[in-house]
């Protein structure tokens, strides 16, 4: 009897760990989540008012209540669309190689630690090399081509080693199951690793992007204008060949710039037009990051293991 | 001579496939020692013994699993009949030797597609795409696996929504559909409760009339109650190989009959 009565004393000291654990990890998790919510909120209230149709379709001006966003959400977008038609197929190939084709020796492990690493360097140095490469080298100029391919090269790394996550994931049983009948290294990649990966490789490509959208450093290293009152020219022409690529090499800005711009002003009325972009901006990661759960939710739905 | 030579030619019909001096090494393991065995032609042979003694590392040499991985090595030769052809051999291409040897594995593996697309996959690989050539090999194919009147009416339902008796014998059916000459399984009861189990092995069984069958198993009943000749292997080596009744009745090896008897392993 006096046994148990010990046992219950020691499993109660020790429970008090729990306890005293769970007060601090709240403790921890609020700070991250109190702080967010407390610039959230900032950016919010002062930034809300100025959020209407013609923020959104109003080239930057002098004066602060008709400045607009729209050459840098257009600018956004367009740089978007480059780095994520030159990072996918870049990346995914690149995974696809190292981890069905590759053979396994000290060059491909050099390789492989190399690109794991690649996503630790400061997106500035990323810069500097686009600065150098696309602009000057290849001439593309300070164009949304060149900044499109810098912020590919920057989040390649996350795209690469999500497709190889997501491929390794998937069990050894089902890749020998499309050996065993007699598939290629190719079939069974392009009818089975691939379509079973691709939640996996979706959600890394849309967080690369979510990273991208977000990035200001290689972006003015590379010399993007911080004051743009067009747009560049349209991708679709009414006569022939209906598509045109001349808004590639174009001068642009993007949102982060255009915030960075206004922050700098001394006018307070720029500061919430700051804000009002930033909210844009937030909404745009969130969104996305959104998009990655909801597809990853629904392309692993019919897919168990 | 003529009758000679006629005899010798009948001999080796009756063969499926002949083993002769099989050696394989994981690396420098030397994972098989050494075994001379043939494959009666549609006749079940069953691999018995104990954990690790090799049993599916033969099995897998029969359709160059192996070559997935970087580090093996075969030697010696398994010849397939009726052409005469050693599959281990460095100019044959091991997907050739997949397309005509078909493995059943050992927990349900089927792909994250429907039921129709899991068996009419061997056929796509051989690019096969005419509709009614793909239906119709199906149908057959689950017939004969015994899973057509199951799933007749939902064959574009996903496959991981059978049961995992039902998965098996869709695995069964993918691996017929391409009308192998040699079928291997891999302990393909493992992973099933007893009522799967018992409808595996009667459909294993049906199979015998179209296709050589090579099944390795723990479950020595179940070698016993389906297979024709019987293999016990013991550490990478072949202690005795005989028609199924003399290796449980009447083993001429020790070993062999401390296994079976349950002395050992």
């Amino acid at each position: 009897m006096n046994n148990i009565e010990e046992i219950r004393r020691i499993i109660g000291q020790h429970k008090r760990w729990d306890l005293i654990f769970v007060i601090a990890g709240i403790f921890a998790l609020m700070i991250a989540v109190l702080t967010f919510m407390a610039l959230f909120a900032h950016m919010l209230i002062d930034g809300m008012p100025r959020l209407s149709w013609e923020f959104f379709t109003s080239f930057p001006s002098r004066r602060p209540e008709s400045a607009g966003i729209l050459s840098a959400w257009v600018g956004t977008t367009l740089v978007m669309l480059v780095t994520a038609l030159s990072a996918v197929p870049l990346g995914i190939g690149s995974g696809i190689y190292l981890e069905e084709y590759a053979p396994k020796n000290l060059v491909t492990e050099i390789i492989e630690i190399n690109v794991t690493n690649l996503a630790g360097v400061p997106s500035i140095i990323y810069g500097l090399l686009a600065l150098g490469l696309f602009v000057y080298q290849l001439g593309f100029g300070q164009s949304i081509l060149a900044a499109g391919l810098a912020l590919a090269l920057l989040i390649l790394p996350v795209v690469i080693v999500a497709t190889r996550e997501a491929i390794r994931s998937i069990p050894v049983a089902i890749r020998e199951g499309a050996y065993a009948l007699g598939a290629t290294k190719w079939q069974t990649v392009f009818d089975h690793l691939l379509p079973y990966s691709s939640a996996g490789i979706l959600t890394g490509v849309i967080i690369g992007l979510a990273r991208a959208i977000g990035e200001t450093a290689p972006i003015i290293t590379i010399g993007a204008l911080t004051f743009i009152a067009f747009l560049p020219p349209s991708p679709v022409k009414s006569e022939f060949p209906f598509v045109s690529f001349e808004w590639l090499t174009a001068p642009f800005t993007v949102m982060p710039i255009q915030m960075f711009n206004w922050v700098s002003r001394p006018e307070e009325a720029f500061q919430l037009n700051a804000a009002a972009a930033g909210l844009v901006l937030v909404v745009m990661t969130l969104a996305m990051n959104g998009l990655a759960i909801y597809l990853r939710y629904r392309m692993r739905k019919n897919i168990k293991w | 001579m003529m009758q000679i030579d006629q005899e010798a030619v009948s001999e080796q019909i009756q063969y499926k496939s002949e083993v002769k001096n099989l050696n394989f090494f994981y690396g420098n393991f030397n994972a098989l020692k050494n075994i001379n065995m043939v494959l009666h032609d549609k006749k079940i042979t069953a691999l018995i013994g104990p954990s690790g003694c090799g049993k599916s590392t033969f099995l897998r040499c029969f359709n160059r699993m192996h070559d997935l991985y970087p580090g093996n090595r075969y030697q010696g030769e398994i010849m397939l009949h009726p052409d005469n052809v050693n599959i281990l051999a460095q100019n044959v291409d091991p997907i050739e030797v997949r397309m005509r040897i078909s493995m059943v594995f050992q927990k349900p593996n089927p792909f994250p597609k429907s039921i129709y697309e899991n068996v009419a996959y061997g056929l796509r690989v051989r690019g096969i795409k005419q509709r009614a050539i793909l239906d119709e090999s199906v149908e057959l194919a689950l017939r004969n696996s015994a899973l057509w009147d199951e799933v007749k009416d939902r064959q574009h339902d996903l496959a991981f929504n059978l049961s995992g008796g039902q998965q098996q014998r869709l695995c069964i059916a993918r691996a017929l559909a391409t009308d192998p000459e040699i079928l291997l399984f891999d302990e393909p009861t493992s992973a099933l409760d007893p009522i799967a189990t018992a409808s595996i092995e009667e459909l294993i069984t049906d199979l015998k009339n179209k296709v050589t069958i090579l099944i390795v198993t723990h479950n020595m009943q179940q070698a016993a109650r389906v297979s024709d000749y019987t293999a016990y292997m013991y550490l990478g080596e072949l202690i005795e190989f005989n028609v199924t009744d003399t290796i449980f009745i009447k083993p001429k090896n020790k070993q062999t009959e401390d296994y079976i008897t349950g002395r050992f392993g």
